[in-house]
């Protein structure tokens, strides 16, 4: 049967220079997960501007995306959303028992790919930002 | 057999929920981003967009179920990292209460804003 991997503390961080593929996966997949659901509870704060009518939905909604600042964090946005969505069907595949031996392989390949969908985003979300 | 990576205890209704929802929002979310970030670009958003999309039954019967997913696979994941963290007797009873009606709190709040917007 199964066995539980006891991965000892993360929160020591003297141990970052041991840490392997997996590990570093492990650690991304919680950080991104914890980003996502920090902005889910952000996002329906703002989209409940709703509310109080159209005026202060639009009057919020063009004030956030009118700064740069917020453009950017959109970016990172994505790249954890896209991180978290590639890693995930990796840890799909993982539990259903396909790729366990290539699970390096597929969280560089996650890595990258996620690399080159936000670079290639970019501009669509960087425009009329500055 | 190989060994088993992952922060959740296999075999519980949890675990395979946190899995389901999982195949559900790798979909959705993908979707949710593209349709509102390269159709129709953040900048462009309105009211007015925002009710046409919600209005269409299919599109909010997509997104209520996308809330309620997202919140559940969100929730119980920071659930089971503070369990993985040690948490034990009165404070995972303290996470599971404040964690559940948060999720519950989010969940109204969210469909209040899809009938807001479709017009309900």
């Amino acid at each position: 049967m199964s066995e539980s991997y006891d991965r000892g503390l993360v929160e020591d961080f003297g141990r970052w220079t041991e840490f392997s593929a997996g590990m570093w996966a492990w650690v991304f997949h919680k950080f991104t997960g914890w980003v996502l659901v920090g902005y889910l509870f952000t996002h329906i704060s703002v989209l409940s501007t709703s509310l109080q009518g159209a005026q202060a939905y639009n009057n919020t909604l063009s004030g956030l995306e009118s700064l740069a600042v917020v453009r950017i964090l959109e970016v990172g946005l994505l790249a954890v959303a896209v991180f978290h969505i590639l890693n995930g069907i990796r840890l799909l595949f993982v539990d259903l028992g396909v790729g366990l031996e290539a699970q390096d392989k597929s969280f560089y390949a996650s890595l990258v790919l996620t690399g080159v969908i936000v670079v290639a985003s970019v501009p669509t979300f960087l425009t009329g930002a500055f | 057999m190989a060994e088993r990576y992952s922060s959740f205890r296999s075999g519980s209704t949890t675990w395979l929920l946190q899995r389901l929802t999982a195949a559900f929002l790798v979909v959705v979310l993908a979707f949710h981003f593209f349709n509102l970030h390269f159709v129709t670009h953040a900048y462009n958003i309105e009211f007015a967009g925002s009710q046409a999309r919600m209005s269409e039954v299919g599109y909010y019967l997509t997104m209520v179920l996308f809330l309620v997913t997202a919140t559940f696979h969100g929730v119980n994941g920071v659930y089971n990292a503070l369990v993985n963290q040690g948490i034990e007797g009165k404070a995972k009873r303290a996470a599971q209460i404040v964690l559940g009606l948060a999720g519950l709190l989010l969940v109204v709040q969210g469909i209040r804003v899809a009938n807001t917007l479709a017009g309900f």
